[in-house]
């Protein structure tokens, strides 16, 4: 073959390969990459909307980080996520899923039963807990009254809104369970009989046999759950507006974090500064803020053997 | 391989304890596994109860309804608003359902099958932007869409970006098409194929499932967004969807949670009913995303 034709041939394949890629390079160029680069742009502006931006230096960053008086308590919000949330939602992930592959009667119909509350619409989800929550007429609560026990006020109560959250977030466990059953279908059945030969108990099995053949599972839910919580965004925000009880329409205004911001996260910040006062600049700043956290966790993820882009690999 | 044990399993057990242990394992398994199936399902009860509640009894602290109020559900409907975000949720999932399936396939195929500078590049710039938080980018899209081109107050904001390819779809979908093997590509090539005909002659349908997977997850992002209709569409209600108009629903029946909780349950029903003609596709999904190292 003379290297003319190598040449044009080759040259037709990266035209051909441009052109397959092309919406995702048009979508990437125009609702990422250049977005991302006025959001920095804007994080140096002083800017309203109305108008015209002005450079401001650094002024929106110290803002941010020293005056505004929301940005602490949601990292602080953010971080007791991470560590209670996640860390329950794969606890209880892992347990469910042994559970369900230890289940030998009915196994199709506890498998969806389980798995149905994780199809629930968030918004509908929070709805539904805040009316099995609120402290007045919430069958939860009656429930625990009749039975003598103390109710709390869950999400009208700062000490119990977080918690009222994770038992939502545990509620909806449905795709953890899903990935933790097909791990754990896959550990080898031998290494099970031979620990079982060495006589070993049930914890020991799952401490060395189970566990390590899981790892790099577990590890995938830990990194996706952390960065799950960087963008919890809807159910804290609804569960705070119905329970305060404000009603919604444009242009309202509410409590951000209700009750005294122990619902407040980082994504609602940029709402809050960006949407409700009108402050793009700062809100740009609590933007670069979360995506730099997002990106630390994507990028441990991407690192992991086993992890997200090994997957379907030869 | 397989091994057979030479040494009898556990000698010191006899026949008849370890079949009592079994027995017990079975009845603590199903016990713990009915436990856990109550927290799952008793929310859904309560919820249904509640929405076939009167309006007086709502506000009471029992559990059971005395008198099974269906027309709550008509109510639901006459509520103004109500059908109009019915009707904008459905475009917004099913129109948003098929530009990105349209637009996510011939990248994914790419992103699979063919070999180029950068393709790794590539699919890790997929995954970035599959994991960045849409408030990251906000701040310029809003101003880009409501002052630029003064679309705010519709959907289109939301649809329009759905045709140039959504990255988790273009992720999932590639990890489908990983799995069809070259030789069925080679083959199609060596008979003079094309690479689009080989795409959708050869590829598309044995990628069926992945498709169906991929639309499922499209549909039910857009059927349950509430951030990105709270940013566009806030402005004007006519615009607003099922998950953003059912929190202001609460607010405009203040005490009635009887009908905000028929609303959620309308709000909840369609997913519910389209993961239970689709479940293969949706576990299947779930999975292939998560696991296989």
């Amino acid at each position: 073959m003379s290297t003319v034709t190598l040449a044009s041939k080759r040259r037709r394949s990266a035209l051909r390969t441009l052109a397959f890629l092309s919406p995702w390079l048009i979508g990437f160029s125009v609702f990422f990459a250049y977005p991302l680069l006025s959001t920095v742009y804007f994080s140096f502006m002083r800017y309203d909307g109305f108008r015209p931006p002005t450079w401001s230096g650094t002024q929106n960053w110290t803002y941010v980080f020293q005056h505004y008086p929301l940005f602490w308590p949601a990292l602080r919000n953010t971080l007791w996520l991470v560590l209670v949330m996640v860390g329950l939602r794969v606890v209880f992930g892992l347990g469910v899923g042994i559970l369900i592959t230890k289940i030998r009667t009915g196994t199709g119909v506890f498998r969806t039963l389980f798995y149905l509350p994780y199809l629930a619409p968030p918004v509908a989800a929070t709805m539904a807990f805040a009316f099995l929550l609120n402290p007045g007429t919430g069958p939860v609560n009656s429930i625990l009254e009749n039975a003598g026990v103390p109710a709390p006020a869950w999400f009208n109560d700062p000490a119990w809104s977080k918690p009222a959250l994770t038992l939502l977030a545990l509620w909806g466990i449905g795709d953890l369970m899903v990935i933790f059953m097909a791990a754990l279908l896959d550990v080898p059945k031998e290494q099970y009989e031979a620990a079982e030969l060495d006589g070993t108990s049930p914890w020991q099995r799952f401490r060395y046999v189970t566990l390590p053949n899981i790892s790099p599972i577990v590890m995938f839910a830990v990194v996706t759950g952390v960065i799950q919580a960087m963008q919890y965004y809807t159910q804290p925000l609804v569960a705070g507006k119905v329970a305060s009880g404000v009603i919604q329409g444009a242009g309202t205004q509410f409590e951000p974090g209700y009750p005294e911001k122990s619902t407040l996260t980082l994504p609602q910040l940029v709402y809050n500064l960006g949407f409700q006062r009108f402050d793009y600049g700062a809100a740009c700043v609590v933007a670069l803020v979360l995506f730099a956290l997002s990106m630390a966790f994507t990028a441990l993820l991407m690192r992991r053997r086993g992890g997200l882009v090994q997957a379907g690999d030869r | 391989m397989t091994r057979t044990p030479v040494v009898p399993a556990a000698p010191a057990v006899s026949g008849r304890a370890a079949r009592r242990r079994a027995a017990l394992e079975w009845i603590a398994v199903h016990s713990l596994g009915i436990a856990a199936a109550l927290f799952f399902t008793l929310p859904f009860v309560f919820v249904l109860l509640t929405s076939l509640m009167s309006d007086s009894q709502a506000l009471s602290r029992d559990l059971i309804p005395d008198t099974w109020e269906w027309d709550n559900y008509r109510r639901v409907f006459d509520t103004p608003g109500f059908p109009t975000w019915w009707r904008n949720t459905l475009l917004y999932a099913g129109l948003g359902t098929v530009l990105t399936v349209v637009s996510s396939i011939p990248v994914a195929y790419a992103l699979a099958k063919f070999r180029f500078r950068g393709r790794n590049l590539s699919l890790m710039l997929v995954i970035s932007m599959m994991m960045l938080p849409p408030q990251v980018v906000v701040i310029p899209m809003y101003l880009f869409w409501a002052k630029q081109l003064d679309l705010s107050g519709s959907l289109w904001p939301l649809l329009i970006p759905m045709a140039f390819g959504d990255a988790f779809s273009v992720f999932l979908l590639r990890q489908f098409l990983t799995t069809v093997p070259d030789e069925y590509l080679d083959a199609a090539r060596v008979d003079g194929c094309g690479e689009l005909r080989t795409l959708l002659r050869v590829v598309l349908p044995m990628a069926k499932p992945g498709i169906a997977a991929v639309a499922l997850f499209q549909f039910f992002y857009a059927w349950n967004d509430y951030f990105g209709p709270q940013i566009y569409a806030s402005e004007n209600p006519g615009a607003w969807t099922l998950s953003y108009g059912l929190e202001s629903f609460k607010g405009a029946h203040h005490t009635d949670w009887n009908l905000t909780m028929a609303a959620t349950v309308l709000v909840m029903a369609p997913v519910i009913l389209v993961f239970f003609f689709a479940q293969k596709a949706f576990v299947e999904g779930v999975t292939l995303t998560g696991v296989k190292g």
